[in-house]
Parts: C-alpha cells; sequence; structure tokens
C-alpha cells in the first residue's frame, strides 16, 4: 500500500548528522556498503567495480562543500542519504506497492519482490536517496539499518545504524526524532538542527546540525612581525638591527 | 533528466493515439462523423496499435518487465498506476466504439455512448500521464500547471493531424478535420511557447544553501563529489542539455511540430485529390516527430534537485 499510513505512531526514527564534527572520512558510506551489502537490502551491486568507471549502488554518500568566501570560507563535509521523511513523495508516487512508510517507527523501506523498477520513486526524492540496481532491476535505499536496530542477536551497544557504529568523531546520532525528550531531539533543538529543502514540503525526518561559528579572534589578517623587547630573542634583534 | 527513448516514444505515440480516439468519440457522440467501415477500421485500428505500441514500449524501461501488471494497483496515490488503470479501462469503450462502427456500422445510439466514453477515457489517460511528471515537485520545470495542459494539447493536436490524413484518404470531410487541426495547432503551439517561456523565468526555488542549509555561512559550491565516476542518480537525473543546443532544438521542434502542420493544413484546405493526401500525411509525420522533440527537450531540459549535491547552484 502506497498511501502513507493513516495514523502514523508518535515514534519517528532517524538520524541527526553533526556538520561541525564530521571530517568527510567515509566510513559511515563504507560500512554502510559492507553491513547492506550481506543485509537484508543487498546485494548492493557494483558493475565494473575494477574498471576505469565504476558505478554501485551506495545508500550513504559523503560530499564535501566549500561555504563562504575568503577567510571567512570553510569545508563543510555532507554526508547525504535517506531521511526517512513524514511525507515521502517517493512512497506515494510508487505504482506496485513496492515503497513503503512503516507506521510504526516512520522508516521507508521498499519490498524489493514487488519493485518492477520504473524509477519514478527516484525521480520523486529530491535528495537522490534512492539508487536503482540495474543488475537486480530492482530500486535500493537505506533500510535505516533496520535489520541491526531491531536485531537481538546483537549486542544492545550494536542495535544502532552502521553508520552511526562506525563514525570515529561521533558526528551521527540515531534515535526517536519523534520524541521531544530524546537524546537526539535534545540535540537537535540544543544546537539548532534543520531540514534539507524545506521549502518542497517533504519533512525529512533526519535533521542535520550546522557547524559551529568560528572564533574569529584566533585569525588575525596579517602576521605581526616579532619583535620582542628584551631577552635573548631581544638581544639577537638588537645585534641583527643594528 | 535522461530522455528514455522508450518513455518519449511511449507518450507521443499513446498521446497521439488517444488524442485520434478523442477526436473520433467527440465526432461520433455528436453525429458528425461521416465514413463507412473501412474509415472505422483504420482510424479506431491505428489508434489502437499507437495506444499498444506505446504502452508496450513503456514497460522496456522498467527494471523488471515481468511484474509491470502489479503497476495497477496502488491507484489511490500514483499517478502511474492510475495511468495504468485508466489506459486498460480505455480498451473497453474503444473496442465497442470500433465493434459498433466496424461490425454493425452504426456510431449512434450504444456506439454513440461508447464512443463518448473512449474521448473521456482518452483524455483522462493522457491527464493521468501528464500528472506523474506534475506531481514531482524536485524539477520545477514540470511541477507547474503548464504540464497537464501542454500533454492535452499536444495529444489532440496529433490525433487531429492523423484523424486530417485518414480522412484525405478515406476522402471523407477532410476540410472539417483540418480546420480543427489548424485550431488545435495554434492552441498547442501557444500552450508550448507559454511552457518555455515559464521555466525560462522560473528555474526552481531549491538552492545548494537550501539543499545543506549551509546558507547563513555563505555561497555553498561543491568541493569534492563524493565518488570518481557518474552513478546512477547522474546518469538519470544528471542530464542536462546545453542552453545554446535547447535554443535550437526549440526552434526545430516549433518549426516540426506548429509551423509546418500550419502551413500543410492551410494546403490542405485549397488543394484536392493527391496534392492534399500528400499534404495532410506530410504534416501528420511530421507533427509527430516534431513532439518527438518537444518531448526529448521536456526530459534534457528538466532539472532535478539531487544535482544541487553535484554542483548545480539552483534546480
Amino acid at each position: 500500500m502506497t498511501s502513507l499510513p493513516a495514523n502514523p505512531g508518535a515514534k519517528r526514527l532517524g538520524l541527526v548528522i553533526d556538520l561541525d564534527t564530521c571530517v568527510g572520512c567515509h566510513a559511515c558510506a563504507v560500512h554502510c556498503k559492507e553491513w547492506n551489502s550481506g543485509g537484508i537490502a543487498g546485494p548492493l551491486t557494483d558493475l565494473d567495480p575494477y574498471d576505469t568507471e565504476p558505478d554501485g549502488v551506495w545508500f550513504n554518500r559523503v560530499h564535501s562543500f566549500e561555504v563562504g568566501e575568503g577567510a571567512a570560507g570553510r569545508t563543510v563535509h555532507f554526508p547525504r542519504s535517506c531521511l526517512h521523511c513524514a511525507e515521502p513523495a517517493c512512497v506515494t508516487v510508487c505504482p506496485t506497492g513496492a515503497s513503503y512508510k512503516r507506521a510504526e517507527d516512520g522508516i521507508v523501506l521498499v519490498n524489493e519482490a514487488l519493485c518492477i523498477g520504473c524509477k519514478l520513486c527516484s525521480w520523486a526524492c529530491p535528495y537522490g536517496a534512492r539508487e536503482f540496481d540495474g543488475n537486480e532491476g530492482v530500486m535500493k535505499k537505506c533500510t535505516l539499518c533496520i535489520d541491526r536496530i531491531y536485531n537481538e542477536t546483537l549486542d544492545p551497544a550494536d542495535r544502532v545504524p552502521a553508520c552511526v557504529a562506525t563514525c570515529p568523531v561521533s558526528a551521527r546520532h540515531f534515535g526517536d526524532l519523534g520524541d521531544p525528550q530524546s537524546e537526539v531531539s535534545r540535540l537537535v533543538a540544543e544546537r539548532g538542527g534543520y531540514d534539507l529543502m524545506p521549502e518542497l514540503g517533504y519533512a525529512p525526518t533526519n535533521k542535520y546540525l550546522p557547524p559551529r561559528r568560528r572564533c574569529d579572534t584566533a585569525i588575525a589578517a596579517e602576521l605581526p612581525d616579532a619583535a620582542p623587547a628584551g631577552g635573548f630573542l631581544g638581544w639577537l634583534d638588537r645585534l641583527l638591527s643594528g | 533528466m535522461h530522455p528514455a527513448a522508450s518513455i518519449i516514444v511511449f507518450t507521443t505515440l499513446s498521446g497521439a493515439g488517444y488524442g485520434l480516439v478523442f477526436w473520433l468519440g467527440i465526432a461520433a457522440a455528436g453525429g458528425w462523423l461521416r465514413g463507412d467501415r473501412g474509415f472505422g477500421a483504420a482510424a479506431l485500428g491505428l489508434a489502437l496499435v499507437a495506444v499498444t505500441a506505446g504502452l508496450l514500449a513503456s514497460t522496456f524501461h522498467l527494471g523488471r518487465p515481468e511484474r509491470a501488471w502489479r503497476a495497477v494497483s496502488q491507484w489511490r496515490s500514483s499517478w502511474l498506476s492510475r495511468e495504468g488503470v485508466a489506459s486498460l479501462a480505455t480498451y473497453i469503450p474503444i473496442g465497442l466504439f470500433a465493434w459498433g462502427w466496424v461490425v454493425r456500422g452504426s456510431t449512434g445510439g450504444f456506439s454513440g455512448a461508447c464512443a463518448l466514453l473512449a474521448a473521456a477515457g482518452a483524455a483522462a489517460t493522457v491527464v493521468c500521464t501528464a500528472h506523474i511528471y506534475r506531481s514531482l515537485e524536485p524539477i520545477a520545470a514540470w511541477s507547474n500547471a503548464w504540464v497537464p495542459a501542454n500533454y492535452l494539447a499536444l495529444a489532440a493536436m496529433t490525433g487531429a493531424l492523423w484523424l486530417t490524413a485518414l480522412a484525405a484518404i478515406f476522402a471523407v470531410d477532410a476540410t472539417a478535420a483540418a480546420w480543427l487541426a489548424i485550431a488545435a495547432i495554434l492552441v498547442a503551439a501557444g500552450l508550448k511557447l507559454g511552457y518555455w517561456r515559464h521555466i525560462d523565468r522560473a528555474p526552481g526555488i531549491s538552492t545548494a544553501e537550501s539543499a545543506t542549509g549551509l546558507g547563513s555561512i555563505g555561497r555553498v559550491r561543491l568541493f569534492e563529489a563524493p565518488h570518481t565516476s557518474e552513478n546512477y542518480l547522474l546518469k538519470e537525473m544528471g542530464f542536462r542539455v546545453a542552453r545554446k543546443h535547447a535554443r535550437k532544438l526549440r526552434r526545430i521542434a516549433a518549426a516540426l511540430a506548429f509551423a509546418l502542420p500550419l502551413l500543410l493544413m492551410l494546403s490542405v484546405l485549397a488543394l484536392d485529390d493527391w496534392p492534399r493526401l500528400v499534404a495532410a500525411l506530410a504534416a501528420a509525420l511530421l507533427g509527430t516527430g516534431g513532439v518527438l522533440i518537444e518531448r526529448w527537450l521536456f526530459f534534457a531540459e528538466a532539472k532535478h534537485t539531487v544535482t544541487l549535491y553535484y554542483g548545480a547552484a539552483r534546480a
């Protein structure tokens, strides 16, 4: 059923991604690929992996952007994956019922057994979260590691998405964004977490935390010449100036 | 957006086929339909071949064509599914209309009622096709009211051109059909020019800044892409025709789809016998060719918001 759940539950599982701490190492993308190649959405097909034009399915991509100009400019690493939107048009456009949004936790999934590979869902996603598997003829997407987060055979500490488990700087946080008291919701409130492309009305569940303001006093426009008044360097300065 | 040949052929052919069904249905229901069973067999046969070939072509771009039947299940939410339902349902009144006209030799009464239903089904199917594109918010060039108007007008125009060609072949009322085609060309040309003006002036509301949320720091531009070669997203949604080629192709499409068929329709009014036949056939072929180019441009000029993550400034 590709209509959205009539009575969505209060629980909205998702990610909070901290653009201040992300170092752009791509470990999240790599662990995502590793876990999901063997998980319920696997295989994540790679075509010509050792050729000049490799092309494969990834659920997580890390872009790097230059933002701002001159001394105020900075590099921001930007991981991009499914945002598990509250208004996912990728689900409602699906003609077969393969795409669906779970009422109990808001996760958006693809039932690959029903997918005809028409690709319309990937057109409907503004964020490029869905990637077509040309080998299997079906659409694939982030599952929020549904086979980890509810997996009782894993240690409770590991019941988080692979990208979250692996991030070396803890830039990725997983939790219930429908609960205002959850750690992730509090983080969003404290740090001014925001939605991507809110103007399109998809109401993404995942939030991004902005880079913190940089301390401007740390960088002077030009470094002054060293002119120590006393001590050895002062003596050296007087000697060389003489 | 990547202009997939199967979708371009599908929307052009099925549009022309449904346009033809629409005009035949209206003519039959209004009691204006002339022509014997041979004309009926040729006209409805051509329409059915075009519509069916188009629908089959549309399955060629599927990853799993053998599951295509599943696509009629989600009509509650999906315009693609509604299109499938409408196109299949429309076969029933077209079939009954054809049976009444070709087998029983009647286009009034029950046949006329079926003809009217066929016309309504044809229009509904084209509306559904257009709304597949209209409903895609990430693509500003598609997500506007010009799109359904253009799809309907171009289907009506190609249908009227084919109707004129058939009327010329069977020597029935080609003059009336040519006047209809002239009106349809003028409406379609106006709407297409309006569409092109609109997409030039409204390039989309999303920017690299809104896509990343980093606009408060400053202008956002891509420093390093996530991958070194093209992926599915760039192949499917990163396609964009160069602006100078788009201008040239628009002129070619406008000449083939509107200007030449208009001149040829005017000559249909003036000519007789075989020159009239040649003019009418040429107009149908050129017009359909022009719509094929127009449809290619409809995809090639459309820009998806995912390109904002790959260096585009606005989409």
